[in-house]
């Protein structure tokens, strides 16, 4: 204890200094979140903040003793510059608190909350002590993977509301949607993995222990009662091992018959059955010793298998719809009182407040306000629409600016972009046929066929000798089982999965890499997944700017948040005066700066010009620029495609069809074609529908079809193809549901992770082909009838192993020649 | 020879121990979350007793809530 006071006190010291040495470097760093402080600092306590949000926070922990949150890590908070409080009156509506919480009986409540901004080990400290913070809370504990907080107040000391703002306050905003509560179900399937693995286990040990005397042919002759008690004991062991561990395999064998499919699982149930039945039969009827090590080990392996392949993200959500990106609740306006309801309860012709930074959840006409509209997550693209009174807005938009008020004149589940989920590709009937099957599946088709028929033909060789033949039969079922080939599947496949992770490419599920696999036609969106968010090249174009033009122009655009003003900030390379004489921003029309006596406007051409002019939607991306009334030009923004585009095209062009699907204009058409080859189609103007469609026309030319998309507006299309994956600059935020998650800064290796999908496919093949071996060598004694326990208890374990060493090994040395690992 | 079975009574029961004892970790939820615990387990405890009580309190709360 001692120790670690000493060592805390150290680190205090050890921060002073570095906050010492900070200083001398000229550059600030916040006490609380680290970013770099702004000119305008603010002090406290001999600590700096980079806002006032930041040193609120810290004197909410200080006050409360919780300055150990300091000291675990460095500069654990989330910068609060960019906070917007919001009004969370809507958690006291009765109907939708029973929705959040997972728990009550009217005093005492429990709920999870998804905490995304928790990343440190402070975080979770912090998080576990909110009693400290707010009496009523009984206890909080924190699941860092999953980003979640258990928390179990009482009721009639807190409310939800109150720790859902003590939460907001210190800088974890829940996330509160109400679509990811159903996921929750899926918890019980993997404990049931892990009972399920630790019998089989338990049972598999003790049977092979009991089994040794077998082994070892060790002379029993004298006591023969020891050798029956053996037996009969691993009948009980294998009981659990039968009945219980391996049930999940006789109930989806028995599905895929009554749809009339044989799947891996079929042969494998087969073997399983046999093994059992035949050691029960010999240990009680013919005092033998059966096979049943082989078999408690043939299911404990398989059990493991499953086990490596599940393997999950568990941060990640591939469900996502439009109700968890949509607020839970909003702010309508009744009577001239403003009240807030569940984005349920909303009907068509309600008026809606929207401030600044808040979603428009269904599509409405503005009323009033400065309607300055950023379809980010919908298209891609971050350059807000404006809006004038009267005028249609979309839902999905986020407002920025100042307040605006709209009225629906859609439900929320209508709307434009919204309707696309009542698609049929989003009902539960479409997602279970895929046309693509595994190789397991369309192997064991044949497999099956070809070891019943064998089992016959051994059956009838021995015709007249009963025994013989009911021996050589069962025999050459147990031999034939296909365990290397249902070990080799999951551990190749959950291999490349995690080969595929640590590129920060997150698949949703094993079988999405065998689909990789057999994808020949690839859809891009424009917007966002081929061009980068938030980065856009600029040129100017016009008279070239002096050096003294370029200083007043940087000069007035540093005032700005507008994204365009930041692009432009970035492009001019020079210095900036930090005092203006005025400065007047319009939104959605432009600057207005006088800089030592000269005047500068720049924005759009009629905010500059005062040429009435149609605004034109195409020329959205070009900020025309005046100064002293003089015409300069105008700079162009362009958005700057992927690192890697180029290279990627060109090699997926040459095995796949590629298409581009634009909700844009043409406007970049021929910069495009320079990327796709003229031999590629090409699609502007496309609405979340028309993508969609795209891909079923593509699906009935028996194409299998790669979607890769972003937005909300990519949805359908993603959720139509037959893989769909969504691009994302940082993976805890909003994604589309999707089967694969990929991290922007790894687009270049996408071409990479198709080919290592194929290869691991082959490596599956070839497997395969290795453990038929075993099976032909196998069968020779199936054959004659003369398989005994000792030989099948040394053949189905190297069988097994060699699969799984086989596949393992050769991914990782494939992926590390390949440079992915 | 009834020794042997004595013995293997013995061990079979040991080892149904461990089974047992496995089984109720992962009934627990040890097995939910493999990462949080490893942090947790280095955050400094309080010299504060009140809070000591306050934690074991909870704990017997949170209990008798599975429980429920």
């Amino acid at each position: 204890m001692e120790l670690q006071i000493i060592h805390n006190n150290f680190d205090r010291q050890l921060e002073q200094i570095e906050t010492v040495e900070r200083k001398t470097n000229t550059k600030l760093y916040c006490f609380h979140c680290g970013d770099e402080c702004p000119d305008n600092i603010i002090h406290l306590d001999e600590k700096i903040f980079c806002c006032n949000g930041c040193k609120t926070v810290f004197e909410i922990l200080s006050g409360s003793n919780l300055c150990n949150y300091y000291s675990i890590d460095q500069n654990p908070g989330i910068t609060r510059k960019h906070h917007i409080k919001r009004n969370y009156d809507f958690l006291n509506d009765a109907d939708l608190k029973l929705k959040l919480i997972d728990f009550t009986d009217g005093k005492l409540t429990q709920i999870t909350f998804d905490i995304p901004q928790m990343h440190c080990s402070s975080c979770i400290w912090i998080l576990e002590n909110l009693y400290k913070l707010n009496a009523g809370i009984i206890t909080s504990k924190v699941n860092f993977l999953q980003k979640k907080v258990f928390i179990s107040f009482k009721d009639d000391k807190t409310s939800l509301k109150e720790i859902v703002e003590l939460l907001d306050s210190i800088g974890y905003e829940p996330q509160l949607n109400l679509d990811d509560r159903k996921e929750e179900k899926t918890k019980g399937g993997y404990r049931n993995l892990y009972y399920k693995i630790g019998i089989a286990g338990f049972c598999f040990g003790n049977i092979m222990l009991l089994s040794f005397p077998e082994y070892l042919s060790i002379d029993v002759s004298g006591h023969d009662e020891l050798k029956r008690i053996f037996a009969y004991l691993n009948i009980i062991l294998s009981l659990p091992v039968f009945f219980y561990s391996a049930n999940d395999y006789f109930i989806s064998a028995w599905k895929g018959l009554k749809k009339k499919i044989i799947n891996i699982d079929v042969p494998l149930a087969l073997g399983i059955s046999v093994l059992f039945l035949r050691s029960i039969i010999e240990i009680i009827f013919m005092h033998g010793a059966g096979y049943l090590d082989s078999l408690s080990g043939l299911v404990f392996f398989l059990l493991i298998g499953k086990l490596f392949q599940n393997k999950t993200y568990e941060t990640l959500n591939f469900e996502r719809n439009y109700k968890s990106y949509f607020p839970i609740a909003v702010t309508i306006q009744k009577e001239k009182n403003e009240t807030t309801i569940p984005v349920e309860k909303l009907k068509t012709g309600d008026r809606l407040i929207i401030r600044n930074n808040e979603l428009i959840p269904a599509d409405s006409i503005l009323i009033k306000g400065n309607a300055h509209v950023d379809y980010g997550f919908v298209t891609g693209e971050s350059i807000p629409v404006n809006k004038t009174n009267g005028e249609m807005i979309y839902a999905g938009g986020k407002q920025i600016g100042s307040a605006i008020e709209v009225e629906t004149i859609k439900d929320v589940s209508q709307s434009y972009l919204t309707q696309l989920w009542n698609n049929k590709a989003f009902t539960k009937e479409h997602e279970q046929e895929s046309r693509i099957t595994s190789f397991a599946n369309t192997v064991s088709k044949y497999f099956t066929a070809v070891v019943l028929l064998l089992a016959v033909i051994s059956a009838l060789i021995w015709h007249n000798n009963t025994t013989l033949a009911f021996n050589a039969f069962t025999a050459v079922l147990i031999v034939a089982c296909p365990c290397a080939l249902a070990l080799s599947t999951p551990f190749a496949l959950g291999n490349t999965l995690r080969i595929f992770g640590k590129n920060k490419f997150y698949l949703k599920n094993t079988f999405i890499i065998e689909k990789l696999a057999a994808v020949n036609s690839i859809v891009f969106d424009k917007t966002g997944t081929i061009t980068e968010n938030n980065n856009s090249s600029v040129e100017f174009i016009g008279k070239e700017l002096n050096d003294y033009e370029k200083v007043l122009v940087k000069s007035a655009v540093r005032n700005s948040t507008h994204p365009l003003s930041t692009a432009i900030f970035n492009f001019i390379d020079s210095t900036f005066i930090k005092n203006i004489d005025l400065y007047d921003e319009q939104p959605g029309k432009g600057i207005h700066a006088v800089i030592n006596g000269s005047e500068i406007k720049l924005g759009s051409k009629n905010f500059v010009s005062d040429y009435r002019q149609q605004p034109d939607e195409e020329l959205s991306t070009k900020v025309f620029l005046a100064i002293n009334g003089e015409a300069k030009g105008y700079f162009n923004s362009t958005n700057k495609y992927r690192s890697g585009l180029g290279e990627t095209i060109s090699e997926l062009e040459r095995n796949y069809e590629l298409a581009l699907l634009s909700g844009d204009n043409e406007g970049e058409k021929e910069k495009l074609r320079n990327f796709f080859g003229t031999d590629n189609e090409l699609h502007f103007r496309q609405s979340p529908q028309d993508k969609l469609d795209f891909i079923l026309k593509l699906q009935k030319n028996r194409q299998n079809v790669l979607m890769i998309g972003d937005g909300l507006n990519d949805a359908g299309a993603l959720k139509q193809s037959d893989v769909g994956i969504s691009i994302s600059d940082n993976t805890n935020n909003f994604s589309p549901a999707c089967d694969g998650i990929l991290d922007s800064k790894s687009f270049y290796l996408l071409k990479d992770f198709i080919n290592f999908s194929i290869t691991s496919k082959k490596i599956i093949f070839s497997s395969f082909i290795l453990s038929l071996f075993y099976n032909l060598f196998g069968l020779g004694f199936a054959f004659q009838g003369t398989l005994s326990p000792l030989i099948a208890a040394i053949l189905m374990p190297i069988s097994s192993i060699s699969a799984v060493v086989f596949t393992t090994v050769l991914t990782n040395v494939i992926a590390k020649r390949r440079g992915l690992i | 020879m009834s020794v042997i079975v004595v013995l293997i009574g013995a061990s079979l029961l040991v080892a149904t121990g461990f089974l047992i004892a496995y089984l109720w970790a992962v009934k627990n939820g040890q097995y939910d979350d493999k990462f949080t615990p490893s942090v947790r387990i280095l955050f400094e405890d309080e010299k504060k007793s009140e809070n000591i009580n306050k934690k074991s309190e909870n704990r017997n709360k949170k209990t008798e809530i599975r429980n429920q």
